[in-house]
C-alpha cells in the first residue's frame, strides 16, 4: 500500500500535504481508496468554510455505501478539487495527487503534531 | 466482513463494479452458505406446503421449482423463497438466512401430521453460480449431473449435491447446495474455471436492477405480495386457505393504496439509499421511503424501490428524493430497470 512520506494521516484515512499552510491539500490515503472500492459521488465542502479538526466535511460515496470524510485540522476552506464532482475516478486512480478533495488554510498548524507521520500509518493500516 | 444473520459475509473481493459486471458478462460465484434449506417430506408434504404458501403448488412437477412466499394473517410476507419439489412426497425450500428460525416454527405448527420438516440449514453449504457463460462452466467440470431446465432442481443421491437452476441476478445460473464439508472445494473449483468471486455487495445490485426484492427492505410484515407486485406468485384460486388469503382477497377488492414502484434518478446526485424520502415532484409531499437503493452499475444512474400512493406509483410520474437535506430529481419507471 502507498503511504508517502512527507505527508501526515489521520486515524480515519485522510491524508494532509502541510507543505504550504495557507492550502494545505488533504484526501484519502491510498488504503481508504482501495477500501472504498469504486468511488461514484463526492460532495465537497463550500470555499470559506471554517473547520474543526475531526468535523465531517464532504461525503464519499461508493456503490455500497455513504462515508464522512473528516477534516484533519482546523482552518478555513480555501480550495476544493471541483473536477471531481463531474468525475470522482481519480480518488481511486490517484489518490494522493490529482484525487486531492480541498485546500485549507490551517488555524494552528500544531494541530499537525497529533496525526500519524508516514511511518506510524503504516503500522495503524497494518 | 459484514455479520449477517449470524454469518460472516464478504461484501466484496475486489470491488462490487467489477463483480457486478463479471456476473453480466461472463460468470460469477457467490457463497450462499447462509441460505436456508428446509426438507418437507411425508405424504401429505403437498397439501401441507399448499396450505401454507401462496403458490400453487400442485403446478409442479418432479424436478421443478417456483417463486412462493409464506404470509402472515394479515397479508404480510413472512419470508419470500424458492419451493422445490425433489419427488411427490419429497419438497426442498430455499429460505431467506434471517427469517429460517422463523420459518421452521411457522411450518412446524402447520404441517400436520403427514409431513415432516427437516431443517437442513447448518449441514449444507451453497454457491450460486451466476452469468451468461455458467453452462460453458458446467460442461468444462466434466460433472456426471447435468444443468436442469430454468427453475428446475436435480440431485446427485451419493455426493449429497443438490443443483438447481436458479438465482437471484437476473442472468443464467445455477445454485448448488452441497455438504458443508464438500462445499469449499466446490468452491474453489469453480473460480479455477474462470469465475470471479463475488460479494453481498454485488448479489444486491444485481438484484436491484431486475427488482428482486430482499425481505426485510422490500418485503415485510407490512405489505403484502399484492403491494409488492408479485401477486403472479398468490394463488388466490387454489382450494387451500394459506395464512393471509382473506386479507389478499379483501384488499384486492377494495384495491391497492400502495405500491412497490422501481424510481430512477434523472439527474446527476448522489446514489439513492434505503430509507431516504421519496416526495413528490416539488419535493414538499412526503410519499414514501426508499425500501432498497444503490447506483446502478450497469446503467450508471441511481436506481431504487420505494412503496408509493397508487396515484404515484405511475411510470413516467415525476418524484423527487431528499438526500442529506436536498432533493433530487427522480421518476416512476416500468419494473424491472434491466
Amino acid at each position: 500500500m502507498n503511504v508517502p512520506d512527507p505527508l501526515r494521516y489521520a486515524d480515519s484515512h485522510e491524508w494532509i500535504d502541510a507543505s504550504d499552510p495557507e492550502a494545505a491539500s488533504v484526501g484519502i490515503s491510498d488504503h481508504a481508496q482501495a477500501e472504498l472500492t469504486d468511488v461514484v459521488y463526492l460532495e465537497l465542502p463550500e470555499v470559506g468554510r471554517v473547520v474543526t479538526k475531526g468535523e465531517a466535511i464532504a461525503v464519499v460515496e461508493s456503490v455500497k455505501a455513504a462515508n464522512d470524510i473528516y477534516s484533519p485540522v482546523s482552518g478555513e476552506v480555501v480550495a476544493v478539487n471541483e473536477s471531481l464532482a463531474e468525475a470522482p475516478e481519480p480518488v481511486n486512480e490517484d489518490p494522493y495527487g490529482s484525487g486531492w478533495m480541498f485546500k485549507i488554510k490551517l488555524s494552528d498548524s500544531s494541530e499537525l503534531d497529533s496525526l500519524f507521520d508516514a511511518a506510524s500509518y503504516r503500522e495503524h493500516i497494518s | 466482513m459484514l455479520p449477517f444473520a449470524g454469518w460472516e459475509m464478504p461484501i466484496q473481493y475486489a470491488g462490487i463494479v467489477s463483480e457486478h459486471r463479471a456476473v453480466r458478462e461472463a460468470v460469477g460465484v457467490f457463497d450462499i452458505s447462509h441460505m436456508g434449506e428446509l426438507e418437507v417430506t411425508g405424504h401429505g408434504a403437498e397439501d401441507a406446503l399448499n396450505r401454507l404458501l401462496t403458490n400453487e403448488v400442485t403446478k409442479l412437477g418432479d424436478g421443478e421449482g417456483q417463486y412462493t412466499l409464506m404470509l402472515n394473517e394479515s397479508g404480510g410476507v413472512i419470508d419470500d423463497l424458492i419451493l422445490y419439489r425433489i419427488s411427490q412426497e419429497r419438497f426442498l425450500l430455499v429460505v431467506n438466512a434471517s427469517r429460517t428460525e422463523e420459518d421452521v416454527s411457522w411450518i412446524t405448527a402447520g404441517l400436520g401430521e403427514e409431513a415432516t420438516l427437516l431443517d437442513r440449514s447448518q449441514e449444507l453449504g451453497g454457491i450460486a453460480v451466476q452469468g451468461p457463460a455458467v453452462s460453458s462452466l458446467w460442461d468444462s467440470l466434466e460433472s456426471p449431473l447435468a444443468l436442469p431446465e430454468r427453475n428446475g432442481i436435480v440431485e446427485d443421491g451419493s455426493s449429497g449435491v443438490v443443483l438447481c437452476r436458479t438465482g437471484y441476478t437476473g442472468e443464467d445460473g445455477f445454485e448448488l447446495f452441497a455438504p458443508i464439508d464438500a462445499i469449499g472445494s466446490w468452491f474453489r473449483e469453480i473460480l479455477e474455471k474462470g469465475a470471479t468471486p463475488c460479494g453481498l455487495g454485488s448479489r444486491d445490485t444485481l438484484r436491484l436492477e431486475k427488482c428482486y426484492p430482499l425481505n426485510g427492505n422490500d418485503l415485510d410484515s407490512d405489505h403484502t405480495p399484492l403491494e409488492a407486485g408479485l401477486g403472479f406468485f398468490v394463488s388466490l384460486e387454489k382450494t387451500f386457505e394459506f395464512p393471509g388469503r382473506a386479507a389478499l382477497l379483501e384488499q384486492k377488492e377494495k384495491g391497492l393504496a400502495t405500491r412497490l414502484a422501481a424510481i430512477r434518478m434523472t439527474g446527476k446526485g448522489p446514489p439513492p439509499r434505503h430509507g431516504y424520502e421519496v416526495r413528490d415532484e416539488e419535493g414538499e409531499v412526503v410519499l414514501g421511503e426508499l425500501s432498497s437503493g444503490s447506483l446502478s452499475p450497469t446503467l450508471g444512474v441511481g436506481i431504487g424501490m420505494a412503496y408509493l400512493p397508487v396515484a404515484s406509483a405511475r411510470p413516467g410520474t415525476p418524484v423527487t428524493v431528499e438526500i442529506r437535506g436536498r432533493i433530487f430529481p427522480a421518476e416512476v419507471v416500468k419494473k424491472p430497470f434491466l
